[in-house]
């Protein structure tokens, strides 16, 4: 480590830039990407590692990483319900152990442990169900009681004499927390020092259609001609598939989360509770990253509420009562793309040339790499690969739902 | 001099008490301060300086704004980190320590961080400590270390909060001059008016700026703007720290939230006097000319001996007086301006003879080994935007106050959707637009000329009277110049080679970190943001956030109104979760016979909110416990409490077809005095619930539902109906009834002791049917059910008489050996009828014919919920089928619950029930195995604990009493 820092402190270390300047629009791209988040960027960046592919735009309305990548709380975790689930999330995992090597740059990969607890029996079984998924398909994830979660997180309030005392947990040690904005800013410089464009402050404003294919998208800065486009956007997936033509079985709804100030480190593992609607990570600058659930009612909308963090804090001090005069600093909120099933829709759509990213809900961080990989796969062979079949869209229509609804709420 | 050797004579409007003096320690030594004290001013007072220590390079800081704006006053409370030293009151024993150090706050052991600020330029975490690979996890828990500010005590109490509401026509946030005046007209104009301080006295800037050069129109303004508050509710102390949607503020004093609905609302909440940035800013010593006013004025505490005030406004001038009048020593002032301008205070310092050096800036701060004060600055003569010529002038000075500008505190504008931009005239971010049900008055909004902050009040009083439809007289004037020009200083940064030019506190930002987060291409002001994590600290920019914008804009060469701002967003100041979360409601349900269960010594289990009774005795004794009462009700008789059961009435000509709609089965025919089964699909065909319906007439049913399910199926037959518009009511009556259900071979003798008024004979009230009565005299529906595969009846009655019922059917069945039986017993019970549990024998992707439930479809309607999706699945072919599986050998286990059957490599399904039955000798239970493997008969493979693979036997349901005899005895 050393020797990069000794670089800059006695002056050879020059700041270059990680990402070429913003270029004019082009007429006409190979790929156009919709979205610069996580997914946007790794989807770019594949194609340009791996195929070579740079002719590609991606185009992005606000900034690099500002949407649910920003807002999301970096929990990194593969222990699903089913095992189309487990095998995905999981292929996302490895490749995230890796990434910072991959991309030169620290993006902070910390395996903490994740627990989600039972606090009720419904919940045991459920944690049992994933825990034997997990075990069967070689990922480390196991059902624990109060006795063991008590010696690996002894923080927690393992009381019986509360109203909803922790029965037991599903413990996975592989799970873990990253430097998201490192994530979309790594997969970015990667992307645009081989030569494809990102384009910030570049709104889409409705796609191109001609004989049934998409083969161009309008923008707030001109229209641009597409051989392919992707659509990797969060929180508007419903609007951007109308523009292009057809309808998502997604609903949108506020996920909100919040920090606290920082805090000497005292808490290593990520605990989840589906019953109290809590979850909370200490990050390496020392804040703890809390959220619950989404919120009861649908709307485009990132506003912040009182009654959220009323409810999460109540709950927060069930499980932890020695939190009660630590301060939140900062709270906000993303939008949620909520499918039937919990699971994403991914890969062809009814547009030929228009493929989809999109019904990321509260699960979408995880799955950067793996999106973006096997999205660059898909682009550039034409051939949907194998891990993503069973995400399709279709499969609401043909009755193959994967139904994660179990491992998905409130875990995120 | 009581309470410290900086305290100044007493003087009026003072904020601290000096009859009354009290005494903690900080840092391990004890200090005395005065009632009405805060930790920073009582140190201040005792020549203590340092209070903490920053957050990468280690180092002293003191003292910055007196108003709880910044991070360099967090401290330690023994249950309580990062707390504002500058705005928390001591009390008697009150124990502070400091942050972030290592040894002594005096004498950090890592304040050698300082030294290497060069080799740790922005971003530096992510262009180190992962190479090789795996080093990161070398690294993490030492940089881990290193971060955070205040230590969390894990053996804290849950201290008391609470929360209480308040409604007012009126809030007005900030009792300033502006807000003051603007409570007044608007209580004037007959408005309710809550009128909210964060001090603990009203006053605002009146409580320690001066106005004028005798310094006497604040205290003079504070006095009549108070005395017209009369009707005006006013909370001292407290925080309006957030606007959320319509108006809704809460407000935090101690440790409570006030939750506050106001029609409209004045936001007077002034600005934030800026840092200026030159090489050292950060040091103890230099603060801003407004926190040494509050010292004096509020506190009588004098900021220094020797002091340099480096200004480019009239305040500086103001703050000079100040100083002077409380006996320190002004060396020079330094007007960042090449031309001041004149006024009666700036005349009233040249005739103090107070040297003043035009087209100067404070240069650099120079401070004794270990940076624990200064004791000079030099100072230089600026020769274009943020340079300077190379003369230097060094004054010794042990005080240095900035006064070169302010930003507005829009914060809760922000919050509300208003807009801040820049202004290239008064080089401040300024209000660009109010939403509505807002007004903004006094410095937020640009005013700084007292008169002007005054009547924009007035105004703002008034305008908020007449949005709520009060008669509010004539319009009160403003004057057009507010005194906003030559307030801030357009470029007060000074770069310096040696760095430690600060530009965000919290995070040891210096200006070349913003510069070379640009230049690495994190150009977007939010990417510069998330990068550089400016603003990210405690103070959440309060500080930093206009010279980010500054030099992120120099950088770019973008004008600053294009460069924008980043998200403000709640809360305003850090709260607590406590003060969030409050007391905590968790509301609990309890049946009717809840305290019979408790007596009769039940372990009591949650089911949604309600508590139910899982058995009877003591946790080791739970095996036998759970197998007497199953054996119990198969051999003599038991009772159990139902009540959680859901209740719904369904009534109106519509009734019949509303629940043939709703539900998979027919309910047109099913005959009055009868129940029917009831399997709730949702619209793709998985089932979501079931229950029974008892149709008690033509046009009236009585519908059950889940414990955890009734709420659902509730709102989804008024959403379903507000479509369908039947003729049919549907209330959710579960709260109103209690249930039993008593079973096994002589539940007939025990109810007919207490039931006389219904023929209980089989012939007469057969399985399946309903019927209404009395039991013990009660009014009770009567129900003949099977769930647990005896004899029985359920026994639905006012609640309010449910302990009643419960003690006379205990007395009753006492010759018979009546004993009650928990949830557990139940599902021993009903499992081995092969009774499925929704959502335990049944997933969130289940349809009926999975669940071997295609009989509970009727076949002959044109519709119900899910139908369609239901045919095209079994069309397709399902693809997993439940069971009942029998395991025989007693050396095997039991298999658990979600145990997965597989085969080979594959998953086909998982155990959903299991239980060793006494009843039956053997282990029986639910599990999805493959179509193909759903014959009785057939074996299949059960994945147990250890991966061990054991065998379980496909058997037709019900494992027990194969032809229903018991039940419909």
């Amino acid at each position: 480590m050393a020797f990069a820092l000794l670089k800059y402190g006695l002056g050879f270390g020059k700041f270059e830039r990680q990402f070429p300047k913003q270029k004019d629009l082009k007429d006409s791209y190979d790929v156009v990407i919709v979205g610069g988040g996580g997914h946007g960027a790794a989807t770019a960046y594949y194609l340009a590692r791996d195929y070579g592919i740079t002719n590609v735009a991606i185009l992005e309305r606000g900034y690099l990483g500002g949407g649910n990548t920003a807002r999301n709380t970096t929990i990194i975790r593969s222990n699903y319900l089913t095992p189309e689930g487990v095998k995905f999330y999981d292929e996302s995992l490895s490749l995230y152990k890796d990434l910072s090597n991959d991309f030169d740059m620290n993006i902070m990969y910390s395996e903490r442990g994740h627990f989600t607890l039972a606090h009720t029996d419904a919940a045991v079984r459920t944690s049992r169900w994933r825990a034997e998924v997990n075990k069967h398909l070689g990922v480390d994830s196991e059902l624990v009681f109060p006795d063991e979660i008590g010696k690996i997180c002894p923080q927690l309030n393992l009381s019986q004499d509360v109203r909803y005392p922790v029965m037991g947990a599903l413990y996975h040690p592989p799970g873990a927390i990253a430097r998201h904005d490192a994530v979309a800013w790594g997969y970015a410089r990667g992307a645009t020092m081989r030569g494809t464009e990102l384009h910030q402050k570049t709104e889409v404003t409705g796609i191109t259609r001609s004989n049934g294919k998409a083969v161009g998208v309008e923008t707030t800065r001109g229209p641009v001609k597409a051989g392919k486009i992707i659509q990797c956007v969060a929180g508007r997936s419903s609007l951007l598939a109308k523009m292009a033509g057809f309808k998502l079985p997604i609903k949108t709804v506020p996920l909100q989360a919040c920090v606290s100030q920082p805090l000497k480190p005292f808490l290593d593992a990520i605990i989840v509770s589906g019953s109290l609607h809590v979850y909370i990570s200490q990050s390496s600058r020392g804040e703890l990253v809390m959220g619950g659930s989404t919120d009861p009612y649908g709307v485009y909308q990132n506003r912040s509420t009182l009654e959220f963090k009323e409810g999460l804090m109540a709950h927060m001090l069930e499980l932890f009562p020695f939190l009660g005069e630590v301060k939140i600093l900062r709270q906000w909120a993303g939008m949620a793309d909520m499918t039937p099933d919990f699971s994403p829709v991914m890969g062809e759509t009814p547009v030929d040339n228009y493929y989809i990213d999109a019904g990321w809900g509260t699960w979408g961080f995880k799955a950067t790499p793996v999106c973006g990989k096997r999205n660059a796969e898909m682009l550039a062979t034409g051939k949907v690969p194998e891990v993503l079949e069973p995400f399709r869209l279709s499969r609401f229509n043909e009755f193959h739902q994967v139904g994660e609804k179990g491992a998905a709420s409130v875990g995120h | 001099m009581s309470g410290g050797a900086n305290r100044l004579p007493e003087r009026a409007g003072e904020w601290v008490d000096r009859a009354r003096s009290v005494s903690f320690t900080f840092d391990g030594k004890s200090c005395q301060g005065l009632e009405g004290d805060t930790i920073a001013s009582a140190l201040a007072a005792n020549d203590r300086w340092i209070l903490s220590r920053s957050f990468k390079y280690r180092r002293p800081r003191g003292i910055l704004t007196m108003a709880g704006q910044d991070a360099n006053t967090l401290v330690q409370l023994p249950d309580e980190p990062n707390v504002l030293a500058d705005t928390r009151a001591i009390s008697d024993g009150l124990v502070v320590e400091g942050q972030n150090f290592d040894g002594s706050l005096e004498n950090d052991r890592g304040a050698y961080m300082g030294l290497f600020s060069k080799f740790l330029p922005v971003g530096f975490y992510y262009k180190t400590f992962f190479r090789p690979r795996g080093a990161w996890k070398f690294w993490e828990p030492i940089v881990r270390a290193r971060a955070g500010l205040g230590k969390i005590n894990e053996k804290a109490h849950h201290g008391y909060y609470d929360k209480a509401y308040g409604w007012y026509d009126v809030a007005v946030i900030g009792g300033g001059p502006a807000g003051m005046a603007a409570a007044a007209s608007a209580a004037k104009a007959g408005a309710e008016v809550l009128l909210v301080e964060e001090n603990p006295h009203l006053g605002g800037s009146l409580a320690y700026a001066r106005f004028d050069a005798d310094g006497m129109e604040s205290s003079k303004q504070l006095e009549a703007l108070k005395a017209d508050l009369g009707g005006v509710e006013i909370m001292t102390g407290a925080i309006c720290n957030g606007w959320f949607e319509d108006n809704w503020l809460p407000v935090i004093k101690g440790n409570r939230l006030y939750k506050i609905r106001a029609k409209h609302v004045v936001l007077a909440t002034g600005s934030i006097e800026q840092p200026m940035v030159f090489h050292n800013n950060d040091l103890p010593g230099i603060m801003q000319a407004s926190a040494a006013q509050r010292l004096i004025r509020q506190y009588g505490v004098r900021p220094g001996k020797r002091a340099v005030v480096a200004t480019a406004n009239a305040d500086g001038y103001a703050a000079a007086l100040d100083l002077r009048q409380a006996g320190c020593e002004v060396a020079a002032i330094l007007d960042l301006r090449a031309e001041p301008t004149n006024g009666a205070i700036v005349n009233a310092v040249r005739d103090h003879g107070i040297p003043v050096h035009a087209g100067s800036t404070a240069y650099e701060a120079v401070a004794a080994k270990g940076n624990r004060h200064i004791t000079a600055v030099t100072s230089a003569k600026i020769t274009g935007r943020g340079e300077c010529g190379s003369g230097r002038d060094r004054f010794d000075c042990d005080l240095l106050c900035m006064a070169t500008g302010y930003t507005p505190t829009h914060h809760l504008l922000s919050h509300a959707g208003g807009e801040v931009g820049y202004d290239g005239a008064s080089e401040m971010f300024c209000v660009r637009s109010v939403p509505d049900g807002i007004t903004v008055a006094g410095s937020l909004n640009g005013s700084y000329d007292l008169g002007a902050t005054i009547a924009e009040g007035h105004y703002a009083g008034w305008s908020a009277a007449k949005a709520i439809g009060l008669k509010a007289g004539r319009q009160p004037r403003v004057p057009n110049d507010r005194g906003s020009l030559n307030r801030s200083h357009p470029w007060p940064i000074f770069p310096h080679p040696k760095g430690k030019d600060f530009i965000d506190y919290d995070e040891d930002l210096q200006v070349r970190d913003i510069q070379n987060a640009i230049r690495e291409g994190y150009e977007h002001i939010e990417l510069v943001k998330r990068y550089s994590t400016v603003g990210m600290g405690p103070s959440q920019g309060r500080h930093s956030a206009l010279t980010s914008v500054r030099l992120t804009a120099d950088e770019t060469g973008q004008d600053i109104e294009v460069v924008g701002r980043t998200t403000s967003r709640p809360p305003f100041t850090a709260e607590t979760f406590g003060v969030l979360a409050g007391r905590a409601f968790e509301p609990v349900r309890h049946t009717a016979m809840h305290h019979r269960h408790l007596e009769l010594g039940a372990q009591m289990m949650p089911a949604g909110l309600w508590l139910r009774p899982a058995y009877y005795g003591t946790q080791d004794q739970k095996t036998a416990c759970v197998e007497a009462e199953a054996l119990n009700v198969r051999n003599n008789v038991g009772l159990i409490d139902v009540s959680t059961l859901g209740g719904l009435e369904v009534r109106g000509p519509d009734a019949a077809e509303f629940l043939n709609r709703m539900y998979t089965f027919a309910y047109l025919k099913q005959p009055v005095g009868r129940s029917r089964y009831l399997l709730l699909t949702d619209e793709t065909g998985v089932i979501a619930d079931d229950g029974v319906a008892c149709r008690f007439g033509k046009n009236h049913f009585y519908v059950t539902a889940t414990t955890g399910g009734v709420d659902n199926v509730y709102r989804s037959m008024l959403w379903r109906n507000a479509q369908w518009r039947l003729d049919v009511d549907v209330t959710n009556v579960t709260a109103a009834y209690a249930g039993v259900n008593i079973a096994g071979p002589k539940s007939r003798d025990v109810l007919a002791k207490l039931c006389t008024d219904v023929d209980l004979s089989p012939e007469a009230f057969p399985y399946m049917e309903i019927r209404t009565g009395t039991v013990a005299g009660i009014p009770a529906r009567l129900m003949r059910v099977g769930f647990v595969g005896e004899l029985g009846y359920e026994i639905h009655i006012p609640s309010g008489q449910g302990e009643a019922l419960w003690d006379a059917l205990m007395d009753a069945g006492r010759d018979d050996a009546i004993r009650p039986f928990g949830v557990e017993a139940q599902r021993m019970l009903r499992l081995e009828k092969g009774h499925i549990i929704i959502s335990q024998d049944t997933d969130g992707l289940t349809i009926p014919h999975e669940a071997d439930m295609a009989w509970a479809i009727g076949r002959k309607k044109p519709y119900f919920v899910g139908g369609r999706s239901i045919d095209i699945q079994v069309a397709r072919g399902i693809e997993r089928k439940l069971v009942g599986f029998e395991i025989a050998d007693p050396a095997v286990p039991v298999p658990e619950e979600c145990h997965l059957t597989v085969r080979g490599e594959e998953i086909v399904g998982r155990v959903t029930s299991a239980v060793r039955s006494p009843s039956l000798g053997k282990t029986v239970g639910l599990a999805y195995v493959a179509p193909d493997q759903s014959e009785p008969g057939t074996e299949f493979d059960i994945k147990i604990d250890g991966g061990r693979i054991i065998k379980g036997q496909v058997v037709k349901l019900p494992f027990f009493d194969a032809d229903n005899a018991r039940q419909e005895l």
